[in-house]
C-alpha cells in the first residue's frame, strides 16, 4: 500500500484524518498514484493537478524520501521506500498568503 | 411566517445568517468551508433550498459547492458521499471550467489584452458569481476570471462555457481591471428568458437575446477616463449592474466612476450620479417594491478604496438616479475605513424591503426599513466578499 499525506485543506475536503493508503496497480508512480487517489476521493480532482493541463497546481510541491519530486516526470517511478509503503509521498501546499 | 436567509461569502469561508421578518434576531452558522475564499453564493428561486457556492484557493483552484438542504449539508454536485468511483478524468467534474477553444462553435479566442497592451492567454482561474436559473434548479451560471460565462444544466456536475460571449469579437481588447477580469454580474430577464446580461471589469456590459449564443456590447454612453478612447465600444471598468425584476429593461450600473442609467436595455446610458459625494464605489441595488429606489455606498476614489472622512453611508435615491440622500443612522460615523465590494450588497422582498451589505472589514449591516436605519447582524467575520439574500415563506 502507498501512502500519501495530504495538506489540510485537503484532508478537510475528503474528509480524511491522517495519511491516505492506496493500492496502485502496476509501476508506482507519480501519476499512477494521483490517479488512485482521485479515484478514491474524487472530490479532489482538480485540487492537486489543473484540470486544464493535467500539471500540478503551481502551490503545490510533491516530496518523497527527503526529495523534491515537483519537478520529475509523471511517470517516473517513485522510491522503493514510496512503492513499498515505508515513506509518504508527501503533498505539500506551498508556505505562502495569508 | 416569513423569513430571510443571507448567504455571506467571505475570504475565509461562508456564513449564513437567518431571522424571521422582523428581522431582529440572528442566528449566525459558519464558517462553512473554513480558510477556503468563498466568492459567492446564491440561492435558486425555483427551489430555495438549493445553494450554489463558489468555493476557491490560490492553493487549490476552484470547487463548486451545493447545498440542497438550505445550507445546512453541502457537497460537490455529482460527488456525493458513497457515490461509485469514477474515472481519473471523467467527462462530468464539478469544478472542471475549460475553455472552448473548438473550431466546432468557432471561435477559438485564446488571448485578451494584459494591463501592458500586450496580448495574454486566457487562463481560469476562479468562479467570481454564480447564478441560478429563475425556472430549473438545475440550471446555473458562472461568471468567471478569466472573463467568460459558463452554464450548467445538470446541478452543477459539468459545465460548458457559453463561448459566444469571448467570441463576439471585441475579446483581444478585454483587459484586466485591478481585481482581475471577471464577469461578476449575471442578470436574467424573468420575462424574456432569451435575454440575460453580463458585466466584466474592465470589458464592459454585454447582452444576449438569443439565450447566450450571441452577445453584443451594451456601452453607449458609457466614458471611461483611463482608456485612449473614453467612450469606446468596449474596456470599460462596469463594477456592477443591477435591475428591478419587473422591469428588466431599466438597468443602473455604478462604474468605476460613475453611477449610470440605461431606460432601453443598455442600448444607451447617461450618468445619473447627481449630487452623490463621490461617484465611484462598487454595489448598485434597486429597492425591491420600487423600481425607482436605488442604493449605492460611495467609496472615496480608485485610489483610496474606504468611505470619505471614515463616515460609512448608503445612498439612497427614490427617483431612479440623479438625486440622492445619505443614509447614516445605526452606520459608523468615525473612523471607518472599509470597503464594500461588488457582490455585497442585497435586498429582501419582505412588505418592509431589508437592505444588507457587507465589508472588508468584516461586518454584515441590515435594513429592516428601506435603509432609514441600520444595525449589524454580525462584525467582526472575515472580509466579506458577498452577500445574497434568499426570502423565505
Amino acid at each position: 500500500m502507498v501512502r500519501v499525506a495530504l495538506p489540510y485543506h485537503l484532508r478537510n475536503l475528503a474528509g480524511i484524518a491522517g495519511d491516505v493508503e492506496l493500492r496502485v496497480a502496476g509501476p508506482v508512480t507519480l501519476s499512477a498514484v494521483l490517479d488512485a487517489l482521485e479515484r478514491r476521493y474524487p472530490m479532489l480532482r482538480g485540487t492537486i493537478r489543473d484540470y486544464a493541463t493535467g500539471e500540478r497546481r503551481a502551490f503545490l510541491r510533491f516530496f518523497a524520501c527527503e526529495e523534491d519530486w515537483s519537478l520529475m516526470a509523471p511517470d517516473a517511478a517513485l522510491p522503493e521506500a514510496v512503492a513499498a509503503g515505508r515513506e509518504p509521498l508527501l503533498i505539500i501546499g506551498a508556505i505562502a498568503g495569508g | 411566517m416569513s423569513s430571510v436567509r443571507v448567504l455571506v461569502g467571505t475570504r475565509k469561508g461562508a456564513f449564513i445568517l437567518t431571522a424571521d421578518g422582523k428581522r431582529k434576531d440572528w442566528q449566525v452558522s459558519g464558517p462553512w468551508f473554513a480558510g477556503w475564499e468563498i466568492y459567492h453564493m446564491k440561492g435558486s428561486e425555483a427551489d430555495p433550498g438549493r445553494i450554489y457556492a463558489s468555493q476557491t484557493s490560490g492553493w487549490f483552484g476552484q470547487l463548486v459547492q451545493r447545498s440542497d438542504d438550505g445550507g445546512a449539508t453541502w457537497h460537490q454536485p455529482g460527488l456525493k458521499p458513497g457515490e461509485p468511483e469514477m474515472p481519473a478524468f471523467p467527462n462530468k467534474a464539478p469544478n472542471r471550467f475549460l475553455y472552448d477553444t473548438s473550431s466546432a462553435t468557432g471561435k477559438p479566442l485564446r488571448t485578451h489584452q494584459w494591463y501592458d497592451g500586450t496580448q495574454h492567454p486566457w487562463e481560469f482561474k476562479r468562479v467570481w458569481h454564480v447564478e441560478p436559473s429563475l425556472t430549473d434548479p438545475d440550471t446555473v451560471y458562472a461568471g468567471v476570471e478569466d472573463a467568460a460565462l459558463f452554464r450548467s444544466t445538470d446541478g452543477g456536475e459539468s459545465w460548458q462555457e457559453l463561448s459566444g460571449l469571448r467570441g463576439h469579437g471585441t475579446g483581444p481588447q478585454w483587459q484586466p481591471g485591478a481585481g482581475g477580469m471577471g464577469v461578476h454580474t449575471i442578470l436574467l430577464d424573468a420575462g424574456n428568458a432569451q435575454r440575460m446580461y453580463v458585466a466584466i471589469s474592465a470589458a464592459g456590459a454585454f447582452r444576449t437575446d438569443d439565450g447566450g449564443a450571441t452577445w453584443k456590447p451594451i456601452n453607449r454612453g458609457l466614458k471611461s477616463g483611463f482608456m485612449p478612447k473614453p467612450d469606446a465600444e468596449v474596456g470599460h471598468c462596469v463594477h456592477h449592474v443591477a435591475m428591478h425584476r419587473a422591469r428588466p429593461e431599466v438597468l443602473f450600473m455604478q462604474k468605476h466612476w460613475d453611477v449610470m442609467r440605461s431606460d432601453d436595455a443598455g442600448e444607451s446610458w447617461r450618468e445619473v450620479s447627481g449630487n452623490l459625494p463621490t461617484d465611484f464605489g462598487f454595489v448598485i441595488d434597486v429597492h425591491a417594491h420600487e423600481p425607482e429606489t436605488l442604493y449605492v455606498v460611495p467609496i472615496k476614489s480608485d485610489s483610496e478604496h474606504f468611505p470619505i472622512d471614515g463616515k460609512l453611508r448608503v445612498y439612497r435615491s427614490r427617483t431612479g438616479g440623479d438625486e440622492w440622500e445619505a443614509l447614516a443612522k445605526g452606520l459608523p460615523e468615525r473612523d471607518c475605513y472599509v470597503n464594500v465590494l461588488r457582490d455585497a450588497m442585497a435586498v429582501d422582498r419582505l412588505d418592509a424591503c431589508g437592505v444588507y451589505f457587507g465589508t472588508t472589514g468584516g461586518q454584515v449591516y441590515a435594513s429592516a426599513d428601506g435603509g432609514d436605519t441600520w444595525m449589524p447582524i454580525v462584525r467582526d467575520l472575515p472580509a466579506v466578499l458577498s452577500v445574497e439574500v434568499q426570502t423565505l415563506n
